[in-house]
């Protein structure tokens, strides 16, 4: 495939040859400025590892009130669930199904689409309804809005402040490290999966790769020129194999402009 | 320098996975090949439906701020609050950092979206060659701020859901919420719709040529 090689820029639509990034580097279009996408190397089990824990602290976050009220000896607290079900109750349905879908809804499906997309390839498939999953990421992403929820709870408590006591509950905790994570999570391009995908399937035939970086070496190998022997053994040889030959390919388009600026 | 983009090139690249793929002309959609999902070279109708969602934005930020958004019910008497009167209460209270926080998050972060938008829909329809690169830096903004200005959404839903005292204080939400939610949403639409390279389309002395159905 000679197209395998090329990316276009999403803001502007300039073409550009896209060279693998190795660590934290981030590849720009010279053009419009945008990023075109970002070095992987071990980040899948950051975030894989990030993705579990923001799991877990969401179960905390929305299962414990968030704060507890206190005036003249009458309290009130309230869960986000129970917050939601208030607004229902007042003819607000419409916001209440917003910000469900905004602080409940579309986060935990980020999570969990991506923790099922994640952990197969981590151990070397690709799970199925794949692409489905991704694109579901793609869809809900701009719409969770954790961190934003956060910054208007501590709005409501500065607020509240003056009306009647405050006592923070577990959940304001929880709301203030996933936002943090959330804010990890995000970072994570999940186009970069479609690569990774690929690679895997382009070696079907050859033994499961243990780690990412592994997999990683092999598919540059098999993009960058034959594939490899059967008894290739370790990754050291893999990688110096494939480092030492990246410009091997036939058919590489030269009329394009060189590769985008790195850092 | 001269850049060549994908569609001068005769390919298109997916807007999901990222792959780039030769064009094919045809009636039926054209389907990623690796993702399965649906190839366009750009957005279709990306200037007809951010206007739309423009004006829907436009028409509604009119009540979003006008009615009001809290209705506080106490032994004092009841009292309507709407966005701007919340941003008042902080700043005589004394909380001007708040005050300041809400008021770009609510007021300014709105209005600034919907004036970019219909500067960026503007020019991208006359094909304006005009600073693109900023142009661009703009769009991105709109697109990173915009989520923020949910902020007073979720302050109404918590503070309905405490203040709750039967007899002492009692908050309902009033329709300005639902109408400043609907604000928030329709212009993050709107910004999802706008296709940012129809800001660069123009840009390259020579003007590349217009593929009906693709523009406008």
């Amino acid at each position: 495939m000679e197209h395998d090689n090329l990316i276009a820029c999403h803001e502007c639509d300039t073409l550009f040859r896209k060279p693998r990034l190795v660590g934290r580097v981030s590849a720009r279009c010279p053009r419009c400025g945008a990023t075109l996408y970002r070095g992987v190397s071990r980040k899948l089990d950051t975030i894989c590892a990030m993705t579990l824990a923001a799991l877990i602290t969401f179960l905390i976050a929305q299962g414990f009130p968030i704060v507890e009220l206190e005036t003249n000896g009458i309290t009130s607290e309230t869960t986000l669930f129970g917050a939601l079900i208030a607004l229902w109750g007042e003819d607000m349905q419409i916001v209440a199904v917003m910000v469900f879908c905004s602080t409940i809804l579309f986060p935990l499906t980020e999570l969990l689409a991506l923790l099922y997309v994640l952990i197969p390839l981590r151990a070397g498939y690709v799970p199925p309804a794949f692409n489905r999953v991704l694109r579901a990421i793609q869809f809900v992403r701009p719409w969770g809005m954790i961190e934003v929820f956060m910054l208007g709870v501590l709005i409501t408590i500065v607020k509240m402040v003056s009306l009647a006591r405050v006592i923070p509950e577990a959940a304001l905790f929880a709301f203030g490290v996933l936002t943090l994570m959330f804010a990890v999570v995000v970072t994570f391009d999940p186009r970069v999966l479609w690569d990774l995908a690929d690679e895997l399937g382009d070696r079907s035939q050859r033994p499961l790769p243990r780690t990412s970086a592994d997999s990683a070496a092999v598919a540059v190998s098999s993009v960058a020129g034959p594939p490899a022997p059967h008894d290739l053994p370790t990754t050291a040889q893999t990688t110096a194999q494939t480092t030492a030959q990246p410009d091997a390919k036939p058919g590489a388009p030269g009329a394009l402009p060189p590769a985008p600026h790195q850092g | 320098m001269k850049y060549v983009t994908a569609r001068r090139a005769g390919l298109v690249s997916c807007h999901a996975c990222g792959r780039v793929e030769p064009r094919i002309r045809s009636i039926t959609p054209q389907h990623c090949t690796r993702c399965g999902a649906r190839l366009h070279s750009r957005n279709p109708d990306s200037l007809m439906r951010t206007w739309a969602l423009l004006i829907a934005a436009a028409l509604l930020y009119i009540p979003a701020n006008l009615l009001p958004v809290m209705h506080t019910a106490s032994l004092l008497g009841s009292e309507d609050d709407t966005i701007m009167s919340g941003v008042v209460y902080f700043w005589t209270s004394g909380d001007w950092p708040l005050a300041v926080i809400v008021f770009i998050a609510s007021i300014m972060v709105p209005m600034l979206k919907l004036s970019v938008l219909v500067l960026l829909t503007i020019t991208a329809q006359r094909r304006s060659r005009w600073r693109p690169d900023q142009r661009t830096t703009l769009y991105r903004m709109v697109e990173r701020i915009g989520r923020w200005s949910m902020l007073d959404v979720f302050v109404v839903t918590l503070t309905v859901a405490l203040v709750r005292f039967k007899s002492l204080a009692v908050i309902t939400a009033g329709p300005g919420a639902i109408a400043f939610g609907s604000v928030v949403i329709l212009t993050m639409l709107a910004s999802m719709q706008f296709d940012p390279r129809l800001i660069w389309d123009h840009v390259d002395g020579r003007t590349q040529k217009p593929q009906d159905s693709d523009h406008d």
